[in-house]
């Protein structure tokens, strides 16, 4: 049965269009059928970050209206031929997305792939609150820093309220992500700890992707980084996150980079 | 930069507990998004049946402690109303008293 993922966060920067590209990725890797569904009408990336920018030619707005059919939206990935893109408009119509509209694409999607994974804006306006409306399982990303907890909490609340499974009166399965993380920094007392955000939020944790150059790198090259790099410390954190959303027990530890003289030098000195 | 750091306290444990604190206050203020904006409506809503007020000298303050919160209420009445105010503040109530019989 196909599941509907949000990835959301409330605050912007953290990391959403970027993680959901690379768990997409993740998942798609061994033929599963993937698709990634960008929700920020009138500023959409998620193209841009996969690569596909150039390829887009009707997006989620045109679906809607019946401007175009759902497969003459899709895009499909050039790396991977599982992984599936639906971009948003770049026209600034705030309406453009109605309710009715967007339950009837994931509907559609429902039949054809096994993971929908909706990209929510940043905000807490219509675009992501539509992001999240008909999701079954939702990615929290969160960077450890008081500014986006803070805005995470206050997604949490929306997910607990407003998602179609909580107004039936079910649970729905939230996870956080926690993104651009120093071991070091925390450990120096410079950075929230994974422990504090754990307690902080109480949802449980999906994954841990370390700060790496590796992200940026990826993005300007417009790949997913468990495409661009699949052995890099966060393609590797992706992975695992990957494989706990297929339910399999992987342990808990936060991937490094593999360390030269220097850096365990550094690391010694730091700690 | 390391001696730097020596004197400087961590900053983590600083952000956590704000956070906690934080936190703590919005959840509370969750299942009523804007509780103080409801209130302060539907207070002016009877008071200004009865006196002349004007909404814009009137002070809802709440706060929350630990163990009990306060709510304060600040009304300013203008003092030309005030004879007027008296007299609507006896009348109403009688008015009110009369018809909940």
């Amino acid at each position: 049965m196909a599941q509907v993922l949000v990835v959301t966060s409330g605050k912007g920067g953290v990391g959403k269009t970027t993680s959901t590209a690379a768990l997409g990725a993740a998942l798609a890797h061994d033929g599963t059928k993937v698709v990634v569904i960008d929700f920020d009408v009138g500023l959409r990336n998620l193209d841009l970050v996969m690569g596909a920018e150039r390829r887009v030619v009707f997006d989620l707005v045109n679906v809607i209206n019946g401007v175009a059919k759902l497969p003459q939206a899709l895009i499909r990935d050039k790396r991977l031929e599982s992984l599936h893109l639906l971009p948003a408009s770049q026209t600034r119509d705030k309406d453009a997305l109605t309710e009715d509209g967007v339950a009837k694409v994931i509907d559609e999607l429902r039949e054809k792939f096994d993971w929908i994974i909706c990209d929510s804006p940043a905000g807490i306006e219509r675009g992501a609150t539509l992001a999240m409306r008909y999701a079954d399982t939702a990615i929290i990303v969160t960077n450890p820093e008081v500014s986006s907890v803070r805005d995470s909490d206050r997604i949490i609340g929306l997910l607990d309220s407003k998602t179609v499974k909580a107004e039936r009166g079910e649970r729905i399965d939230k996870h956080l992500l926690i993104t651009r993380y120093s071991s070091s920094r925390a450990a120096r007392g410079e950075m929230l700890s994974i422990d504090d955000v754990l307690e902080i939020l109480s949802t449980p944790l999906l994954g841990i992707i370390p700060e790496s150059q590796e992200v940026l790198r990826a993005s300007n090259v417009g790949s997913p980084v468990t495409l661009s790099n699949p052995l890099s410390a966060p393609a590797r954190a992706y992975f695992d996150a990957a494989r706990r959303l297929k339910g399999e027990q992987v342990s808990m530890n936060v991937p490094s980079e593999t360390r030269g003289i220097f850096n365990r030098l550094f690391a010694r000195k730091a700690a | 930069m390391s001696l730097f750091n020596f004197f400087r306290r961590a900053s983590a444990p600083i952000a956590r507990e704000r956070l906690q604190i934080l936190l703590a206050h919005e959840r509370n203020a969750g299942s009523h998004p804007d509780l103080l904006g409801m209130l302060r409506e539907e207070i002016l809503a009877v008071i200004g049946r009865h006196v002349a007020i004007d909404p814009d000298k009137v002070q809802i303050k709440l706060d929350r402690g630990k163990s009990v919160s306060t709510l304060e209420i600040d009304i300013e009445i203008p003092n030309r109303e005030q004879m007027a105010g008296a007299a609507a503040r006896f009348n109403p109530l009688a008015l009110d008293a009369g018809r909940a019989c």
